[in-house]
């Protein structure tokens, strides 16, 4: 395939996946691990009516709050750029999600096994949008290695989704589970495979 | 990238703030064209005595986004996502800056597909 002739050229683009998980469980390691660059921070401005707001002269007083969010970049090619954009995943971050998440190729949701239930959100949203989403889980030193199939099921995860153990720190690792979603996304598309959530 | 208080770095600032950001854009916050956070720009030739029309916010974002994406834009710059969206959307509209494709919702299932397929190419050999 990779000999076919090519009429038209690539166009160049840049795709995009998501690191959620709690706080603290890993996501910006795992975004410093493979990143090119450092780990850059962006930062997101929430209005109080952020939905219809298009013009804020009128209302100058207004008042915001800001959600940030770290990121980094992997040049695949010559002409394709991956982003990767890790966000806290409580639900009051919900409204940043849909933007973050538009395009994405899918999303790997970060799991410390002594807080599982700082998982169950990110893994609500992902369900509900049909994203595509692996769960990865970060073990950390000293902390009991569970089956995972043990978390798989105290995660209620639908029995398609791939559950890895990953370490965070390590360039190898993050790769790999960079890789599973990303064959986890063309799986679905090309597979057709149903959405988990109905 | 230190927390200067007990906050998680991911905590939002518990603070709210009045809206002077966006006195960079005249107080607009919706952007003239769709730019996802990945998407990359690409300055488009231009005759760069025309700059010194641009308002200084406009400049710099003009400045920082050539082989940039709209989230590196705005950290580079300091600026939130929304403001940086308001000024790229005016320099595109302008036809001094250009977007790069991603996947949007008008991406076709084969677009879709070939897109991901060189992710993971170029994932494999990273
Ligand atoms: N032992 C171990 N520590 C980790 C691992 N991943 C992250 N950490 C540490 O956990 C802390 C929180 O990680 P961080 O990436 O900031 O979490 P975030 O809040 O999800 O972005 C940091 O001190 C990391 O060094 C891991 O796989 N193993
Ligand atoms: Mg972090």
């Amino acid at each position: 395939m990779d000999f076919a002739p090519t009429s038209a050229p690539r166009k160049a683009a840049s795709t995009k996946i998501v690191i959620a998980g709690g706080f603290g469980v890993g996501k910006t390691t795992l975004v410093g691990a493979v990143s090119e660059i450092m780990p850059l921070r962006t930062e997101a401005l929430v209005t109080n009516e952020s939905e219809h707001v298009d013009d804020l002269a009128a209302t100058p007083s207004k008042t915001t709050t800001t959600v940030a969010m770290d990121f980094g970049r992997l040049t695949l090619a010559e002409d394709l750029v991956l982003y990767l954009f890790g966000t806290p995943g409580q639900r009051r971050f919900w409204f940043m999600w849909d933007d973050l998440c538009r395009g994405a190729i899918g999303a790997i949701v970060l799991v410390d096994t002594n807080r599982l239930d700082e998982s169950f959100s990110p893994l609500d949203y992902f369900e509900s949008k049909g994203l595509p989403f692996i769960v990865a889980v970060n073990q950390f030193d000293g902390t009991r290695e569970y089956e995972l199939d043990e978390v798989a099921s105290a995660l209620a995860l639908p029995a398609e989704v791939p559950i890895i153990r990953i370490d965070a720190r390590s360039r190898e690792s993050a790769k790999r589970a960079l890789v599973r979603v990303t064959e986890y996304a063309l799986l679905r598309l090309t597979q057709s495979l149903p959405v988990n959530a109905t | 990238m230190v927390p200067d208080d007990a906050r998680g770095p991911d905590e939002p600032a518990a603070t709210a703030r009045f809206v002077r950001p966006y006195t960079i854009t005249a107080g607009r916050t919706k952007a003239a064209v769709d730019l996802p956070l990945e998407a990359t720009l690409r300055l488009r030739p231009h005759d760069p005595s025309t700059d010194e029309d641009l308002a200084a916010g406009a400049l710099r974002v003009l400045d920082l986004c050539d082989q940039r994406s709209v989230a590196e834009v705005s950290a580079l710059a300091s600026m939130p996502i929304g403001v940086v969206r308001v000024l790229l959307g005016d320099l595109v509209q302008q036809g001094l800056v250009r977007v790069q494709a991603t996947i949007t919702e008008s991406s076709s299932k084969d677009e879709r597909i070939e897109l991901i397929e060189r992710t993971l190419r170029g994932l494999r050999t990273y």
